[in-house]
Formats: C-alpha cells, structure tokens, sequence
C-alpha cells in the first residue's frame, strides 16, 4: 500500500513528511484520504475498536471481518448529523488461511474485494496502467514494479506536487515500511 | 439460619456461598441429563426427556435441544476477485452452535433468543460467524450478572454447546447458572450427572469417531437413566433426543437434529431398544 506524504490546505502544503495510514492489528492496514480531520479521527476510531477486539478476544479480525465492521461504521456515520468523508483502502492477511485480501471502501459506505485500487486524484492515473500490468499470482516484487510505474506516470501527468508517497507491506511477519525512492526521475513518454 | 442469607441472590453467606446459585444448580440435578461428546470429526450432543404423559401431543419440534447459529455462505469471506470462483467456494465457512439444555424450559428460552440474537449481531458487524467461545461468554455474562444484580433469580439451566469454528474446529462447552463455562471433551449435566461423568470418563477414547461417540452416547444415556430399555414405541414419545455436528466430504460443516426414525435406527444398533417392541401393536384395527 502506497501514500502520498503531503497534507495540504487549499494550495498550499503545510505538512510533507504525513503518514496515512494506520496498523489496525498485526496483519491488517488502513490507509485513507478524505476531508482533513474525518480521516484521522475516524482511523483511530477504528484502529482503538479493533485492537479493543484483539485484547477481548485474545484472537485477530481477520481483514475481512475488519473490512465489514470499518464498512457498518461508516454507513452509521454516514446517516447521521455529520458523516465522516473519508474514503479507504484495507488490505491484509489472513492470520488462519495466510490468503491476502485488499478492500475498497467509499465514504458512502460501499465495500468492495478487489485485487487493486486507488483513491483519489491518482485513481485517474494509475488505474489504467494497473489494469494492463495486474495479474492475479503478481508477485511482491512485480508489485513494487508496478507501483513504480504509478508513481512515474503520476510524476510525468499529475500537475500537483503530492511530496512522494510513503509504502507499506503486510506479509505474514506483519507490517512494515518499504523505502521507497521518491526521487527518480521520470522521463516523459 | 440460612434463612437470612438465602432469600437474596446477591448476598453472600457467611460461609462464603451463593445460595440461591446453588440451589438453582440443585434444581437442574433433577432435570433430564443432556450430554456431549468430542469426537475427531465431530460432536454428538444426546439429552432425556423426562417422563411424557401418553396424552400429550405428539410434538415433532425438539425440547432439548436447539440451534443457536445457522450456518451462512457468504461471497465477502473470500476474496473472490482475486481468487477463482471454483477455488474460493471451497474457501467458505461457516460456523454451527447448537446445544443441549438441562434445567427449566422456559428460562432455556429467553437465554437462547439472546444467544441467537447475538449471534446474529455479530454476523451483521462482521459479516462472519461469531467464534463459539465468544457466543458461549456472552451468555454467561448474562448469567453472572443475575448472581450479582438484585432482586431477580439466577437462571435455573446449564448448556451444554457443540460447535465449529475456524479458530479451534470443533468444540464442546458447558456453562450452569452462576455463569461460569469450560471447555470439555465430553461432559454431562442434570440427573444423574455424576455417574455419567464417570462413565464418560471410564469409555472415553482419544480420536474416536462421531459414529463411535454416537454409540458411546447412547449407552451412557441408557444407564444414567430410570427406565433399562429405551422405548421406541412410536405411541409413545421418544424419550431421548440426538444432536450431530460434523464435515461433510467436501468439507462443509453441517449439524443436524436427529428425527425419531434415526434415533430409533441407532437404538437397535446397540441393541437399546424394547425387545418386545411391535411397530404394528398401536395401528388401528
């Protein structure tokens, strides 16, 4: 899962180095974009829920569960006096079958399994290439590449300086940050 | 003396004891003895109806034991974009929760709504079946909190659950009123619960069959219980009901209430059933 690392208000960027994302439990991650305020405010939400779950249970949500239940709390929100406007990306292992799964999920509350995704601007860009360079055995590795190539096509097409994107990986050791070089350049095709 | 103490749920003894907690389990001692079994492959939960009067109508439903979490299918379990349709309708789970109960009906009923209900709940938060302990802990806070709260009386009935899950497969619980529950590999409740205990303990084999733990239920029941012979006349009502949990071959979990014609099948089988039984002796003329 892939980042970008800038907050900004109206034009102007006020934060380059943010982290959006959160760990939910040890095999599962959120990353979300949407109004400022909702969208960290409603991921801690979530991530107190699941972690109360965890240390209730002594067991994990798998990322499916964790995906309905994130789902059912933005359809409650969303009906009522002030929604949260958020829009997320879930994606996980899970901790019996070791299967990973990735979920869409809309700030209108639609839930979606899908073996890739995007939000935001960079949906408009990168979805294509996805679609031409995805395959359902597509390894890591592979998907690093891919990832690559977004990040190159939205250098060389999108008019908005996003201060690089920040990657994470789950694997079934857990979550961990990749680095990721945000500094190449890309020439234009 | 007692009397001071025992009127009232919540107030300790001065030894130290709940009375109306055990006078409730005393009350469940008396009921039908209701048992389960952990088999390899599944789990066989088998209870006694006690004694039914000719007159009363014959009723198919059963008394003892119920269902509390239906199985579902469900397309969100599995990815199934990612992984092929064939592959991933294997994948799917489902979870199985019944159980057997030893004590008063009537309160047996509302304890099982609520289980129901819970399980239910669950299953619309997380879209998956709730893990069994979890269903087995959220009855017993209910049932703790009526040995703590004022004014109301405990819950006159123990459970014994059998259910599946992908956390730790099949499983076997009991709970009684005041709320604590354990896990088990075979375990009795109501009438005669020791001498069953002691007969499961002295028969029960590691890696048994659910056909093996099928018969080893039947023959437990038929000593713990008044009469030698278990009847099998169809004028009468059967006086034990069956409950299976197990895989099918393709690996689905299904449980199963076992109708009159089945029970009967099995108590032949082991050779329980009334000698001199003539299916034909209660037709009409």
């Amino acid at each position: 899962m892939a980042a970008s690392k800038a907050v900004m208000r109206g034009p102007t960027i006020i934060k380059a180095e943010d982290d959006k994302t959160r760990q939910l439990n040890p095999h599962t991650l959120m990353a979300f974009s949407g109004e400022a305020g909702d969208t960290v405010q409603f991921a801690e939400f979530i991530q107190a829920n699941i972690k109360l779950y965890s240390m209730r249970n002594d067991t994990e949500l798998s990322p499916a569960a964790v995906s309905n239940f994130v789902r059912g709390e933005l359809a409650r929100s969303l009906r009522s006096r002030s929604p949260y406007t958020v829009n997320l990306l879930l994606g996980g292992l899970d901790p019996v079958t070791e299967e990973p799964s990735l979920y869409w999920v809309d700030y209108l509350a639609s839930l979606a399994p899908v073996p890739y995704a995007a939000h935001g601007y960079a949906q408009y860009y990168c979805l294509s290439l996805l679609d031409k360079h995805h395959n359902p055995n597509i390894s890591l590795e592979e998907g690093m590449k891919l990832l690559e190539m977004c990040t190159d096509e939205l250098k060389r097409r999108l008019p908005i300086d996003y201060k690089g994107v920040l990657v994470k990986v789950v694997t079934k050791d857990g979550v961990k940050e990749i680095p990721f070089d945000n500094d190449r350049v890309a020439r234009s095709a | 003396m007692s009397r001071r103490y025992d009127s009232r749920t919540t107030i300790f003894s001065p030894e130290g004891r709940l009375y109306q907690v055990e006078y409730a389990l005393e009350a469940i001692s008396h009921a039908g003895t209701a048992l389960g079994i952990l088999a390899k492959d599944g789990i066989v939960l088998a209870a006694e109806r006690k004694v039914t009067s000719k007159l009363l109508e014959q009723d198919t439903s059963a008394e003892k034991l119920y269902t509390i979490n239906e199985c579902v299918n469900n397309p969100f379990l599995s990815n199934e974009c990612i992984t092929d349709p064939l592959e991933s309708f294997e994948l799917m789970i489902c979870s199985n929760m019944i159980c057997a109960v030893a004590g008063m009906n009537a309160d047996a009923n509302i304890l099982i709504n609520y289980a129901r209900q819970n399980a239910q709940r669950y299953l619309l938060t997380y879209n998956e079946d709730i893990p069994c302990e979890q269903l087995v802990r959220r009855l017993c806070d209910l049932k703790q909190g009526y040995t703590q709260h004022g004014g109301l009386r405990p819950f006159g009935v123990s459970f014994i659950y059998a259910g599946w899950d992908h956390l730790r497969q099949f499983q076997l619980y009991q709970s009684n009123p005041s709320g604590n529950y354990g896990g088990w590999k075979a375990t009795s409740v109501g009438a005669n619960n020791a001498s069953a205990q002691s007969l499961l303990k002295q028969d029960y084999k590691e890696d048994q069959t659910l056909q093996e733990a099928c018969a080893m239920a039947v023959k437990v029941l038929s000593k713990t219980m008044d009469s030698t012979k278990l009847s099998s006349e169809k004028t009468v009502l059967l006086p034990v009901e069956f409950a299976t949990v197990g895989k099918t071959n393709d690996g689905k979990i299904y449980h199963h209430l076992w109708t009159a014609d089945e029970i009967d099948a099995l108590l032949r089988e082991q050779g329980l059933a009334k000698v001199d039984d003539e299916p034909e002796a209660g037709e009409i003329k």
